[in-house]
Parts: C-alpha cells; structure tokens; sequence
C-alpha cells in the first residue's frame, strides 16, 4: 500500500514539474510574439473562408500559407469544390470569397472577379514526333478519337494516344472546357498528376497530353496551337488560346471583412506574383 | 502482496486492451465502410451500380456503374494466378525438396525481400521497363495494358505463394515420401504424386493469400494499367476497384465521393470472403496434418 502512495506521489510530482514548465514558459513566449506583431500595423485577425475551384488549389494554399505568415491572427479556409460551387457559395455568401477557374457568365450577375493568375495548358507530344502545329479543332479531333493516326495532322504515320488527368482534376476540366470535348474524350491513360503525363509522353512516341505549362519539363515538345507558341508572354497577351482565368469572385455591395480585404490585397500585390508563379500559375501584368 | 496483485490486475487489463485494439478496429472500419458506402448505392441502385458498364463519374448526367472495375479486377487476379501459381508452387518444391541447404539459404532470402519491396517500385520498374516492352513485344500504340498489370501482380503474389507453399510442403512427414521412394517411384513422381497432394490445403491456402494481395493492390497496378473506366480486354487501358477508389478521392465531391465509399465496400466484400474462403481452408488442413 505504501508503495502505491510513494508512485502515486511520484506521479503527482512529476505532473506539477511539468505544469511549472508550461507556465514558466509561458511569459517568455508572449511578449517576444507581440514584438514580432508590432511592426504589422494594428493586429489584423478573423478568418478568411474561401470555396472554390480544385485547379486553383496550389495558387490558394501558397497564397494563405504566406498571407497566414505575415498575419498570424487570421485564418485561411479553402474548401475545394469546384468553380460552380464556388460562384454559389460567394452569391449566397456561404463563403466569404469564391474561387473560379473560369470568367463569370453573363447570368451570374452581382459578383466582381478579381483575376489573380493565368493558367496556360501546353499541348506536349514525345520527341520522336514531327507535329509543330495544331488547330483547336484538330486537337478536339485527337482528343476525341476521330483522328487516330499523326499523319492525318501532318505527323508520323503512327496511332495517336491520348494521355490525360483523372475525372475532377482542374487541369482536365480547363482543357475540356476550353477545346470544347468535355464527356466526349478517349483517354488511353489516365493519370493523377501532371508529372506522371510528362513522364508517359515522354516515353510513348505515339502520345500526347496537356499539362500546365509550368510544369512542362524538356523531356517532351511543347506544340503551337493555331500557330502561337505557348509561353508566358503569348498566356499574358492572349494569344494563346488554351488558357484561362484563376478568379477570386466577391459579392457586390457587401462589405467585405478587413481580413477579407486585405487577403485580395495581398493576392494582388506584387508581393504574391512570385508565390503565385512557385505554386504553377502566371502572375497577370498589372 | 497486494500491490503485487494490483501489478497483475493492471497489466491483465492492458493485455485486454491491446487485444481489443484489433477488434476495435476490424469492427470501426467494417461500421465506416457500410455507413459510407451504403448512401451511394441506394441511390444509384445496386443492379445500376454493379453492373452498368458506363462510368462517368465527373459528366452532366453522371453514370456510376462499376462492373468494368469489377471485371478488370477479377481478370486481373485470374491472369495473375495463372501465371504466379505454377511458377510459385514449382519454385517452392524447388526451395523444399531439390536445392540444397546452401542453394534454398541463399533462393530463399530473395524470395522474403521480394514481399518486403514497395508496391510503389513494382509499379515504378514496371513503368520504366515494362511498359515500354509489352509495347514492342505486342506492337501496341500503348503498353499501359491489363496484360502489364498481370505481370507486375503475378510477380508480386509469388512471395505469399512460396511461403505458405513451402511450409506445407515441409510439413509433409518424411515417412510418406520416403514409403514412395521405397515403392520405386522416382523423386519427380514423388513429388507430384505424394508431397504436392498431402500439401494441398496449404498450398491452397497460399494461393487464396495471393489472391488477395492481387485484388488488394493498387499503387504498382496503378501506375502500369492507364486507369481508363474501360471494359476489360488484355490489351487495353483498364480501371480496377482499387485504382477506381485512390485515382479519383483527391478532387471527388457529392455523390462521386459517397460512389467511391460505395466500391470501397464492394472490395471490402470481396476481401472477406477472400478472409474467409481462407480460414476455412486453414482449419480444415490443420485437422488432415493431426
């Protein structure tokens, strides 16, 4: 029985030691947290809900992960859901800003986009292939299994195989969306991620996918489309037509929170454009 | 005395506690996978769910029918089985009864470090090598075929396959090889005539063990099968139960996430019955053997 009471006290005091860590650290830590506040004008706190596109999820994340840094007291939230969604959470004001990858359409009035970056999607074929140049249309056809053989497109006389990403990516979505053959493509692979497409082109000479030109490495050949070279200057001039808004949509004549604000801000500012770039997407030239 | 009896006590409950981990965990699991999976399929429907032919999970009017998976993954097994059993069973009579203790030490570590590598590196040599083979051989525009991912999964099962072969074959009692060797059989007749037979719940039961590893697999089939939702042909892209699930979880949403419960649940199903096919053939060799 003494035993048990001598462990017991032990444990007791053991406890109590640890307890008078934490609350000997305790005052160390705040005041070197609120020196390190100071130099951000007042404390900006809240939480910034956002809810939107999936294909705008590494340009949001980076985005918050620095805006959080700087800001320790606010809270960045992303839900994933889709640029639908997205416009629908921002109108019923369910979020306090929504994501799209697409421009608003002329029905979904009372919202404001705020373009924040560019996505290009580069076409890239294996190297062994002699296409330079492809139309929309031709690329549709390829993509819908109509043209089968490269050399119906002034290639190699070899069979055309379609890579792609899985159902749900935003890379898919934006090239479906964009040539004009959502629900009707003839994937030969489907692969999740945009690495693995490099890859799988790289290695097939018949094949050919798209991917974010950020992401296009030198082991495949990046295609004109319609004759325009997919780089950022021909994305930023609009040009090149395989690309597409990254839209931060707010509601008109609410009044956003100051965290709200100074998130679209910061998205903005010059401050971002290399974030914006790192995480795979074109800042706009403001 | 008494504090050594609260010892006792005390370590009792957290033998208990232990064990009931398992339990807990069998039973949460089996719980989530009915709840979750359950939604999906009443309003898909069951008969539309297993066995329509069309998967459109992301489309305007989606269409979540899964017997493609279903077929890719019952092909795949098969194919694999096929060509992993006799290889498995011929390499374990190999390390059982023919290698010498010097060859069988040196076979036998390989074949142990063969189930110890990644499903991620089968699928990563089978990406880089291959694909690109089964392209040439074949003359195929694509390698990403069911026939590369029967590959990979026959040389993935051949370890669960060989262990359990071979311990059955090593429990054959020496006394009826050695009545057949004395009969005049020859060694080969021997062994396909007396020790296979008398193993044969074991090997069983190692076969049933590779099948569920086969149809378990996702990572290394993922990478070497394209994931296209086709119906199964040997030289086409295919989309098994496993890749179904871990190909589209990152960006589903709504009914396409409850639908991936849904074929979660369905290979739940199959792996219990896999489970429990096995136990039975266990049991049941244990009982021959005394």
């Amino acid at each position: 029985m003494k035993k048990i009471i001598t462990i017991a006290l032990a444990a007791v005091l053991c406890l109590a030691l640890f307890a008078g860590c934490s609350s000997t650290k305790e005052p160390e830590t705040s005041p070197s947290a609120a020196a390190s506040a100071v130099p951000t004008e007042e404390a900006l706190s809240g939480t910034v809900s956002a809810n939107g596109s999936t294909s705008m999820e590494k340009v949001i994340a980076a985005l918050s992960e620095a805006f959080m840094a700087k800001y320790p007291d606010v809270t960045v939230t992303y839900d994933a859901t889709g640029s639908g969604a997205g416009i629908t959470a921002a109108t019923d004001g369910t979020a306090d800003i929504g994501l799209a990858s697409r421009n608003l359409k002329a029905e979904e009035t009372g919202l404001d986009a705020t373009v924040i970056a560019i996505d290009g999607i580069a076409i890239v074929i294996n190297k062994a292939n002699t296409v330079t140049d492809l139309t929309l249309e031709q690329i549709a056809g390829l993509a819908k299994g109509e043209i089968t053989n490269w050399k119906d497109v002034g290639g190699p006389d070899s069979p055309v195989v379609f890579v792609g990403r899985e159902a749900g990516s935003g890379t898919r979505d934006g090239f479906e969306s964009i040539v004009g053959v959502a629900e009707d493509c003839k994937y030969e692979q489907e692969l999740t991620s945009t690495g693995a497409i490099i890859a799988a082109v790289a290695s097939n000479e018949n094949a050919f996918g798209y991917a974010s030109l950020s992401a296009v490495k030198e082991t495949v050949t990046k295609i004109k489309v319609a004759g325009v070279e997919c780089t950022e200057a021909t994305v930023l001039d609009g040009s090149y037509k395989l690309q597409r808004n990254f839209n931060i949509i707010t509601k008109q004549g609410t009044q956003p929170s100051a965290a709200v604000k100074a998130f679209i801000e910061y998205a903005k500012s010059t401050d971002a454009a290399s974030i914006i770039e790192k995480a795979g997407a074109i800042y706009p030239a403001k | 005395m008494k504090a050594r009896n609260i010892t006792e006590q005390v370590m009792h409950v957290i033998f208990v506690v232990c064990g009931m981990i398992s339990i807990i965990a069998v039973v949460g699991i089996s719980a989530y996978m009915i709840i979750s999976g359950l939604p999906a399929i009443r309003e898909i429907g069951l008969k539309d769910f297993l066995f329509g032919q069309v998967w459109k999970s992301t489309a305007s009017e989606p269409l979540f029918g899964i017997l493609p998976f279903i077929l890719s993954s019952i092909f795949a097994t098969s194919g694999a089985i096929l060509i992993g059993v006799p290889i498995g069973l011929l390499m374990s009579v190999f390390l059982s009864k023919i290698a010498s203790t010097k060859v069988a030490s040196s076979v036998r570590p390989a074949v142990e470090l063969l189930a110890g590598i990644p499903s991620v590196v089968y699928g990563l040599v089978g990406i880089i090598v291959l694909v690109p083979a089964v392209m040439d051989v074949f003359n195929l525009k694509s390698g990403s075929t069911l026939f590369s991912a029967i590959i990979v999964l026959a040389i993935m099962i051949l370890p669960s396959i060989v262990s359990v072969s071979e311990n059955a074959l090593n429990a054959v009692p020496k006394k009826f090889e050695e009545a057949s060797l004395a009969l005049g059989a020859t060694k080969i007749e021997t062994i396909f005539k007396v020790s296979i037979p008398s193993a044969k719940s074991g090997i069983t039961a190692g076969v049933v063990l590779g099948i569920g590893r086969a149809i378990g697999e996702a990572m290394a089939v993922m990478m070497v099968a394209g994931n296209v939702a086709n119906m199964p042909k040997l030289f086409s892209s295919v989309r098994f139960l496993t890749t179904a699930i871990s190909s589209e979880m990152s960006y589903a949403s709504g009914l396409q996430k409850q639908a991936l419960f849904s074929i979660g649940l369905v290979l739940f199903v199959f792996i219990m019955i896999i489970n429990i096919v096995l136990n039975t053939l266990l049991k049941g060799g244990y009982k021959d053997e005394g």
